[in-house]
């Protein structure tokens, strides 16, 4: 108890966090990979990347790993390298906005509906169960056909699918923060309701919600990646990893490279952003550790 | 027991509701109006009254609420309406391509529940060997590979080094022909049970340890109980819930239809059916499938609850009070 107490009065613990989150090898390796994929996504978004991503060669189609195209050319002879890095650089753009949206909303309502309860809390969970009852990729397909296809769509449908679960993770803990003490001082010191929640219960439910951003960035890599396949996501001849595979899937014989490298690279982002969610997990919450 | 059972299932009726308003307006938003979509290039031969003569027969000149509220009567007797694009009404059509997807779903899950619980069990029997460690690599593997790549993959190594083509021919039924209904389905099912295995497998692992650590195992094991009734008996059954919770969502999201999986493949199931009729703007189609869709999900949820009490009675008592 007084272990409790002491930790919620000094809410300067990041260096003690920074220190756990490194000594975890999950957490260490996670970090390590995301570092090298937003590098390669910035890399890509300066264009910096070896070739034009969209140029085509007709006198260079379909050629195998060499010297000049460190990953081949795919059937237009545009660089296979090139194009991995600008889908490094669209999934990482479509990734982080979706998250960013759906965990600001998803998260206000959440707390909102939790700190609240009543009506506010019915009506919202409510809705927010009809969301749930979507699988993924149907509600994307639905907001996609709904709004048109293209970068920004893909983002707002991806924000859809991820909202009503960051409204979930963030309510329970909501709902026990608010029996807590210091949230009854804060009242009787007059303090006002929404303040209370903004300043007080907000900072307090964050670790399971870090835990969720990180997850919730590999989700929306494989779901952006799923749309893009099926057609819905991000538009050729803008590269992406999805939309890659999707095209090598008539030359895997001849031109296997074509369906490798941005293989590869869909799992090596969502890995990174797995391991990295196992180790913050680890640090900030271990009752739920290995669990998910 | 019962009571609680016929509480939950009250409660899904709101959220029922929700998801056949969501469709219903979500539907309206599409760009387009639907005489255009369903005739095409040939909407533009119209003349007014034929148009407003269409539009009268298909209710779309009725404000919107008349429309919803027609939809729901129409449903509750089994009427979804009429798909432009089948020639056919949309309970027929969905009927006709459930078994697909179910079979399928069906498939996928024996598969993830064998190698998931096996490899979760022994990963954290042998906690820490290597044996564990593999098992963590699988998972961790399983975890980040989309199941496009995967089924991509299983295609391309079928071909090439086999030479068979998963998705040549058409689709025949179990009941038509078992053996080559089964060749079809396989493979489809490997590609969606094995990320669905290998989040099995974690879960079955961290449950698994959690339970081994209680202080019960240690007295069941001080008892002088046999080591395999420890872990069946009482390690594992104690383990269930948490496994029960994700196969009852990953089941519900099977058979939401796997859009990609089916796609890829080339199988007639709900999933296809759901993202052609998306593409070709079949409005009562796509209200029909979404919906049959997401009650399929709620009322796993639902299931999920059910299976919930049976294994730890607690739960409904806790709650009803």
């Amino acid at each position: 108890m007084q272990n409790n107490v002491k930790s919620l009065d000094t809410p300067q613990k990041e260096p003690g966090f920074a220190r756990r989150l490194l000594k975890s090898p999950s957490g260490v390796v996670g970090i390590i990979i995301i570092v090298f994929y937003l590098g390669v996504g910035l890399a890509g978004a300066f264009g910096l990347t070896p070739h034009s991503p969209i140029e085509q060669n007709r006198l260079a189609r379909l050629q195998p790993p060499s010297e000049t195209y460190r990953l081949g050319t795919d059937l237009y002879g545009r660089d296979v390298a090139s194009r991995v890095m600008d889908g490094a650089t669209n999934s990482l753009r479509v990734a982080l906005a979706s998250v960013f949206l759906s965990g600001t909303i998803g998260t206000l309502l959440g707390a909102v509906s939790g700190f609240f309860g009543g009506m506010a809390d019915q009506i919202i969970m409510r809705v927010m169960d009809v969301f749930f009852a979507f699988p993924a990729i149907l509600l994307a397909l639905l907001v996609v056909v709904v709004l048109g296809p293209g970068l920004n769509n893909t983002i707002l449908a991806i924000a859809a699918v991820y909202t009503p679960i960051f409204a979930r993770v963030a309510r329970g803990p909501t709902l026990s923060v608010r029996e807590m003490d210091y949230v009854t001082a804060a009242r009787c010191l007059g303090v006002s309701e929404r303040r209370i929640l903004l300043l007080h219960v907000l900072p307090n439910i964050l670790p399971p919600l870090i835990v969720q951003v990180s997850l919730a960035l590999s989700w929306s890599l494989l779901t952006e990646a799923g749309l893009s396949f099926l057609g819905l996501g991000t538009r050729p001849p803008q590269a992406s990893w999805g939309v890659m595979l999707s095209e090598s899937r008539a030359l895997a014989e001849m031109a296997p490279w074509l369906m490798i490298y941005p293989g590869l690279a869909i799992m090596l982002g969502v890995l990174g952003f797995n391991l990295l969610g196992d180790g913050l997990r680890d640090v900030l919450d271990p009752r739920l550790r290995g669990k998910g | 027991m019962i009571r609680y059972f016929t509480q939950r299932a009250i409660a899904f009726i709101p959220t029922v509701l929700g998801v056949s308003l969501l469709v219903f307006f979500a539907i309206r938003l599409i760009p387009g109006d639907a005489i255009t979509a369903m005739l095409g290039t040939e909407a533009g031969m119209l003349t007014a009254d034929q148009r407003a003569s269409l539009e009268a027969y298909f209710g779309l000149d009725k404000p919107a609420y008349e429309q919803y509220f027609n939809w729901l009567v129409n449903l509750l007797q089994g009427d979804m309406g009429y798909s432009v694009r089948h020639g056919q009404p949309v309970v027929d059509v969905i009927l006709a391509r459930f078994p697909v997807t179910l079979e399928l779903a069906l498939l996928a899950v024996v598969i993830a529940l064998t190698i998931g619980l096996t490899f979760g069990v022994i990963s954290a029997i042998f906690h820490n060997s290597p044996i564990d460690l593999f098992g963590q690599l699988f998972a961790l593997i399983g975890l980040a590979a989309p199941n496009f790549l995967i089924g991509t993959l299983i295609i391309y190594i079928l071909s090439v080094y086999f030479g068979i083509l998963p998705n040549a021919g058409n689709y025949v039924e179990f009941t038509a022909n078992p053996s080559k209904n089964l060749q079809q389905l396989i493979f489809p099912a490997i590609t969606l049970g094995f990320a669905f295995s290998a989040s099995v497998m974690r879960m079955t692992r961290s449950a698994m340890l959690e339970v081994l650590s209680q202080d019960y195992i240690r007295t069941a094991r001080s008892k002088g109980l046999k080591e395999r009734s420890i872990l069946l008996r009482h390690a594992l059954r104690n383990a269930l819930i948490p496994i029960v919770t994700l196969v009852g969502v990953e089941t519900g999201y099977l058979l939401g239809g796997t859009v990609i999986v089916e796609e890829i493949f080339t199988l007639p199931g709900i999933g296809r059916l759901a993202y052609n009729a998306i593409s070709q703007r079949d409005y009562a189609l796509i209200q029909g499938v979404t919906l049959f869709i997401a009650v399929n999900f709620v009322v796993i949820n639902l299931l999920v609850d059910f299976v919930y009490t049976l294994l730890d009675p607690r739960i409904s008592y806790a709650k009803q009070r």
